[in-house]
């Protein structure tokens, strides 16, 4: 069957039973996965795929020749190799879920504009091997039939899994991406719009003298064949003046419509922008239309008596017409042919004219920034995220040897980002807090376990009287714009159910990897609103909406939260600060989604009617507000739940997870663990979901990652330099405790690679390498000491080098110096063990990544270590009064020696760290360089000169 | 010790440059293992005075004063005013009822006196166009008045207003004053050492009578200082130690340092390369009421006021002149010199009198190449006067890289020296600084209730 693509199921029945938690377990989202399908070969699957790389497909479906590719990122023809774009884009294409309303619905005037949001689809092509995650979107263009374009983004991999895990990122990438093009879109439609509009009254002036030069011409009572004919064009172009500033309406009301898509987060500098050209635009054409307004109604009664009337407003037409020469006199309007062209003959417009160029610009900048981080398989992306994870999880040591992660912890605390992937990313820091967040700020305590709708009646009333608005609202809806609405609906049903899949899923298995699709909380009050009626059944449409709300509202604020709380209490209170954050900002979004939903319904419905009259609303309040059995409401939904969608070629199927999900809140305190895991899973999400968009929205994070890679090349040199000098161990001591070393050489480049390679072993090296100085021929100072931990010194045969020679010997007590000519290195001796196993020059590690990994863990667990030691409290300070200094002074000796089993030397390295630590902690606000720069500790030790 | 390094090639360090006395690298009693460099000044920075017990000023050749917080290292104020280099800086606090008030008063080559509030950084008061320019300021503090000391002799108010003046005949002008009792003064004059009386009459009008001239010293007079209620010490240039009462203006000890020594050891001084008529100036004094130290030349002799002879000494303490020393204690004692470095100094019993150079003499004569060739150290002179203790290095400072001119210590909270290389450093106890810190984290620990 070409026309039904696979649709990949998201959930496995045979683990849904699992549960008996194992206490001593390490998180779930630190362990790592075993693969859950144990026969299979993990590269089998690739084998018969015909690409070798994943890549991002852009296609078409247009109205012309039907699904078409447009373009792969990346682009290169070899990515693909033989795959074949045209069937897969017929494939993704075919998915037609959009089911815009085109043209003019009964009882409306005027065509409307759908507006339709993204839909994301996971679908499959088994027999290609390729998989694919599906980001519909639509876009306008006005010589479009029914002024829309679909286009759809696919991230084609081979690998299933992949795309299921990493749902959530790739969602909320494509909906940037698809934001971005839409923002871009709507201008150019905007634009487009307006030019129409001004050929159009040049068409409708010219014809109205034409007609009116006729009409004085011939006799009064009798109207020629040629005469009528001129007044039905007449007619015709008026109606189209109307139908486009129709259209312009609602392209600027469009902008004020909150989204539904939690992911579709704008970005609001472009939409001001935007909606300040089209309110420009609307009020200049709204002069226009004042006086042709009351003859609008007479006109679609009997258009052929509309000329009298429409004499007057001719004139005023003129008139208005001449100013606008004046004002815009770069365009020549053109006459407008009664009857546009035949859809074939005329060429559609490009993807990159549909919208401006530097949208477009900047979407495949942004998807490609997409590929990029999606790159390598499952399993680095997976362990990368854990890396991430843990990383998090020691924010106070992370500066000491760890790459930057700062950038990405902005976002932690779950706010999305608005993106805006046009340059202006400055003032996006001003809108920090998208909808979503901003609704319901519950603070939640760690210890109120109890669900939080009660806790928060005061939202809660709140809600219901939005959503009691709303409901009136989509009372006085006509049945058109219901239909423009359900396809919405509908297409938010797919991600709905898609959400409720994973929540049921993660709650239900206890399957680690799932960490990556956890549920982000704003959908699940999708959950229980698929609702396959609104198809059929116009007249319940209202009534079973308003059921839906209610019910997704309440099962929105009774189900998440309360396993969300009890992840809250289940945090260990220590050192899980950005965890909380994420939980919090996890559950202020869970229980917000409803008055958002509420909300935008009613949004919705007032743009759709932008005839909303309070007074006609009001006394329908009490009638349809009516509180609703909640419960009852949801088990009278199931059923519906149960059959809904399938066609739909919709992610996962809803009618088993539904109830699945309503059924886990009675079972809340059995399982605990089980629903705690889901929740974790969530929260990580949605720190991984965050941390992407960061990435994408700053290339300066995305430096993280040339850093890292950086780091593994020096890796190599760091091996190379453990394998070369038995002293090695010394030197790396020396970084370590925090001794300066100083490497002198006569060639750059050899003094180069050495200091890159022990630029490992600094300790809090800085973010970008502050403290590590990799060439200076000029003589240094004291101050440089203090700045730089590893100085490459140039070895000059000059009098500058005599005095630079003169005050390195006056400096000896401060640095250790590595020769890198004689091949000598002078410091004090040490005699530790601590470093024996990162410094064996016997290591039988060959591969200097591996190197890096095994040095990575050394330094992390010293890097622990000084953590605990840093905040003990009985290590530095006295417990009772009448303690000494060196009753402190022993017990931390005693701590150093015995328990962490370090010599003095060793001790000096652990020292140093906690230093390093303290001075961190102290001032983190004023920036850790600057601080640690202007103290400098030493200590007086003799140094001995090591050789080869 | 480092020739690995300078070895090969490269040239050999300086004769200048290297060290007369090292005591290595291990420093046991040196405590002072965290230095903090504070930058600030754009030129030779000559003074540093205490303002109370956490803040310092610092004065140099930019004409700039600036106001210190030794505890965190931060710059507190920047005084600007003077347009060329401070020539003296004083404190004058004055009290009002319970609470007193630093202020600072400087003194410029550009003429003019200036009265700062620390606190807020704002010039209070100044007199410009002074006749020359003042080289030493004394507060007097029992009579609310200072006087300024140059060519010409000025008492002031607390206000700023000149209560009386005084010409000098001499052309070099005062160069030190003190303060006496009985409301006298002493002012040093080239070789002369001036006693004035000052009169408060009871129109509250000043007047200043010179009362007495001691023209005892054969040379220029560098050092003139209280040693306690009855006594005062000056120093000259030919390395003459003069103990005077305070109240009758009498020698009670004489002692020329150094003046056989010298004649002795001029050989050996002009084979190194460097004898300088500094060699015997007595650079700078200091006391602690029982003993003097005194820095001359590039030696340190303490001199025991009781027994009125050197009790310690070491002739060469330094690589060049000392430029300011200080008694930490009655056995310890720290000096700072123009070869960058400071050094701190133990009076140490020795097993056999008489045999001040110790092994780390030696033992820095190792770095030279031509130190073979020397027929000994310098201080391996037969020294006359019976010493009884020894002078012993027991640590050192080494940042600088220009001459250390002063330093002021703030006890334990840390040392603070500055230099010709524009620099101040702040020396501190690392220990203690970790134990603060320390504190103060667990301090924010529980402030912030967890992490």
């Amino acid at each position: 069957m070409i026309g039904s693509p696979d649709v990949v199921a998201f959930t496995k029945e045979d683990e849904y039973g699992e549960t008996s938690p194992d206490l001593w377990a390490i998180p779930e989202e630190f362990s790592i996965p075993l693969h859950p399908l144990a026969d299979s070969n993990p590269w089998a699957k690739t084998s018969y795929a015909k690409f070798t790389k994943d890549f991002i497909l852009i296609s078409e479906f247009s109205e012309q020749v039907g699904p078409q590719p447009l373009l792969t990122i990346p682009e290169d023809s070899k990515v693909c190799g033989t795959f074949d774009l045209n069937y897969f884009s017929l494939r993704i294409m075919s998915v037609d879920y959009q089911a815009s309303f085109v043209g003019h619905p009964p009882g409306s005037g005027y065509p409307r504009l759908s507006f339709v949001e993204d839909s994301r689809v996971v679908l499959g092509d088994s027999k290609e091997g390729a998989f694919a995650y599906v980001h519909h979107l639509t876009l306008y263009d006005l010589e479009a039939r029914g002024f829309v374009r679909p286009f759809c983004m696919a991230y084609v991999s081979a690998d299933e899994r992949k795309i299921m895990l990493q749902f959530q990122e790739m969602s909320l990438r494509f909906s940037q991406a698809s934001e971005c093009l839409k923002a871009g879109n709507r201008r150019a439609f905007a634009k487009e719009l307006q030019r129409k509009l001004r050929d159009l009254e040049y068409t409708h002036s010219v014809l109205q003298k034409e007609e009116g030069l006729q009409r004085e011409a011939g006799p009064q009572s009798m109207y020629s064949a040629h005469a009528v004919e001129k007044a039905n064009e007449l007619a015709n172009v008026e109606k189209s003046i109307y139908e486009h500033r129709d259209l312009l309406r609602q392209i600027t009301y469009y902008h004020h419509r909150p989204r539904r898509d939690p992911n579709a987060v704008t970005c609001q500098k472009c939409i001001t922008e935007c909606l300040n050209e089209c309110e420009e635009v609307l009020d200049k054409y709204a002069k226009l239309s004042k006086p042709f307004a009351y003859s609008e109604k007479r006109e679609k009664e009997e258009e052929g008596q509309g000329h009298i009337n429409e004499k007057g407003g001719a004139e005023k037409v003129d008139t208005e017409e001449e100013e606008g020469v004046k004002r815009r006199s770069s365009y020549t309007p053109q006459m407008v042919k009664g009857k546009s062209a035949k859809c074939f003959d005329k060429r559609l417009k490009t993807l990159r004219e549909l919208c401006n160029d530097n949208f477009y610009e900047a979407t495949v900048e942004l998807l490609k920034e997409t590929e990029r981080s999606f790159r390598g398989d499952l399993c680095y992306l997976h362990t990368c995220r854990l890396d991430r994870a843990l990383r998090r999880k020691q924010m106070v040591t992370n500066f000491l040897f760890e790459e930057d992660l700062c950038g990405e912890d902005e976002d932690e605390g779950g706010t999305l980002r608005p993106f805006c992937a046009v340059n202006h990313a400055v003032d996006n820091c001003m809108f920090l807090n998208p909808p979503p967040i901003v609704l319901g700020p519950e603070p939640l305590e760690l210890d109120a376990l109890e669900p939080p709708d009660p806790s928060d009646p005061a939202s809660e009333t709140s809600h219901t009287q939005e959503s009691e608005l709303g409901l009136v609202e989509s009372h006085l809806e006509s049945s058109p714009s219901d239909q423009t609405l359900e396809t919405q609906e509908s297409s938010e049903e797919t991600k709905g159910s898609l959400s409720s899949d994973k929540s049921g899923m993660g709650q239900a298995e206890r399957e680690p990897n799932l960490d990556s699709m956890k549920s982000e909380a704003p959908d699940l009050d999708f959950d229980l609103m698929p609702d396959p009626d609104h198809n059929t059944d116009l007249e319940r449409e209202s009534s079973s909406e308003d059921i839906e709300t209610t019910a997704g509202e309440d099962s929105g604020g009774d189900q998440t939260p309360v396993s969300l709380l009890e992840v809250v209490s289940e945090l260990e209170a220590g050192n899980e600060e950005e965890c909380e954050g994420v939980t919090d900002g996890a559950c202020e979004m869970g229980s917000d989604l409803v008055p958002i939903d509420t909300a935008c319904c009613m949004a919705q419905e007032g743009f759709l009617y932008e005839a909303s009259d309070p007074a006609d609303a009001l006394p329908r309040l009490g009638q349809s507000a009516q509180p609703q059995p909640c419960q009852a409401l949801v088990v009278n939904q199931e059923p519906h739940a149960l059959l809904p969608l399938q066609n739909d070629y919709t992610v996962g199927s809803p009618c088993s997870e539904s109830p699945a999900a309503g059924l886990e809140l009675p079972l809340g305190n059995l399982g605990d663990t089980v629903s705690r895991i889901s929740v974790e899973d969530g929260s990580d999400c949605t720190m991984s979901v965050s941390t992407g968009s960061d990435r994408a929205g700053s290339p300066l994070s995305y430096g993280g990652v040339v850093t890292l890679r950086h780091k593994k090349k020096a890796g190599q040199g760091a091996l190379r330099f453990v394998r070369q000098y038995p002293f090695a161990m010394q030197a790396l001591w020396c970084l370590l405790s925090g001794r300066t070393l100083v490497v002198l050489g006569a060639d750059e480049g050899r003094v180069r690679r050495l200091v890159n390679a022990l630029s490992l072993f600094v300790p809090g090296p800085g973010k970008c390498g502050e403290r590590v100085q990799a060439w200076l021929s000029c003589p240094y100072t004291l101050t440089d000491l203090q700045r730089w931990k590893l100085i490459g010194l140039q070895r000059v045969a000059s009098p500058v080098g005599s005095s630079m020679l003169y005050s390195l010997s006056r400096h000896s007590r401060y640095i250790s110096i590595l020769d890198a000519d004689q091949r000598t290195l002078r410091c004090p001796p040490y005699r530790g063990r601590l470093l024996a196993n990162i410094a064996d020059h016997r290591t039988s590690i060959r591969r200097g990544s591996t190197y890096f990994l095994h040095l990575q863990s050394t330094l992390c667990r010293l890097a622990s270590k000084a953590f605990l030691f840093t905040f003990t409290h009985h290590l530095h300070l006295p417990v009772s009064s009448t303690e000494g200094p060196e009753v402190v002074e022993g017990r931390r000796r005693c701590f150093l020696q015995e328990q962490l089993g370090l010599s003095d030397e060793d001790s000096l390295i652990l020292l140093y760290l906690s230093q390093l630590i303290t001075q961190q902690y102290l001032q983190p606000a004023t920036g850790s360089s600057a601080a640690a720069a202007t103290c400098f500790s030493f200590n007086y030790t003799t140094s001995v000169l090591y050789k080869i | 010790m480092l020739r690995w390094f300078l070895g090969g090639r490269e040239a050999q360090g300086s004769v200048e440059k290297s060290s007369v006395l090292l005591i290595g690298e291990e420093q046991p009693k040196n405590c002072f293992t965290e230095l903090q460099v504070l930058k600030g000044h754009f030129d030779i920075v000559r003074f540093l005075v205490q303002i109370d017990d956490f803040r310092c000023a610092s004065a140099g050749d930019d004409g700039l004063v600036l106001v210190w917080n030794v505890e965190t290292g931060e710059r507190l104020q920047e005084l600007r005013g003077h347009s060329q280099q401070i020539t003296a800086i004083t404190t004058f606090t004055c009290s009002h009822g319970n609470a007193s008030h630093t202020s600072l008063i400087t003194a410029s080559s550009d003429r003019s006196l200036s009265l700062w509030d620390p606190d807020t950084g704002n010039r209070v008061q100044t007199i410009s166009d002074l006749q020359s320019s003042v080289k030493c300021l004394l507060v007097l503090e029992r009579l609310c008045v200072w006087v300024s000391g140059g060519e010409e002799l000025c008492v002031w108010n607390k206000d700023f207003q000149l209560q009386c003046q005084r010409q000098n005949h001499s052309d070099t002008g005062i160069s030190a004053l003190i303060e006496l009792p009985k409301n006298c003064m002493a002012a040093a004059m080239d070789k002369q050492i001036v006693i004035y009386k000052v009169t408060v009459s009871a129109d509250s009008t000043v007047s200043i009578a010179e009362i007495r001239c001691l023209s005892d010293h054969q040379d220029q007079i560098r050092a003139l200082i209280n040693v306690n209620d009855g006594l005062f010490a000056s120093g000259s240039h030919a390395g003459e130690l003069i103990l005077w009462d305070a109240v009758d203006w009498n020698i009670l000890a004489y002692e020329h340092i150094l003046w056989e020594e010298s004649q002795a050891s001029t050989q050996a001084e002009i084979r190194l390369g460097a004898p300088k008529p500094s060699e015997m100036s007595i650079q700078h004094l200091t006391t602690n009421g029982k003993l003097i130290l005194a820095a001359v030349g590039s030696g340190l002799y303490v001199y025991s006021v009781q027994l009125k002879t050197v009790v310690a000494y070491r002739k060469v303490a330094h690589d060049s002149n000392v430029l300011h020393t200080m008694l930490l204690s009655d056995s310890e004692l720290m000096s700072c010199s123009e070869d960058g470095s400071v050094r701190m100094w133990e009076i140490q019993d020795l097993p056999l009198p008489a045999e001040p150079a110790t092994p780390a003499g030696f033992f820095g004569m190792w770095n030279f190449n031509r130190s073979n060739k020397q027929t000994g150290p310098p201080s391996k002179k037969v020294i006359d006067v019976p010493n009884i203790r020894a002078l012993e290095l027991i640590g050192d400072l080494i940042g600088h890289s220009g001459a250390v001119q002063m330093f002021v210590s703030f006890k334990e909270k840390g040392l603070v020296t500055c230099s010709t290389d524009h620099l101040l450093i702040l020396w501190k106890n690392g220990e203690r600084q970790s134990h603060l810190r320390s504190l103060q984290l667990f301090h924010k620990l529980e402030e912030n209730g967890g992490l």
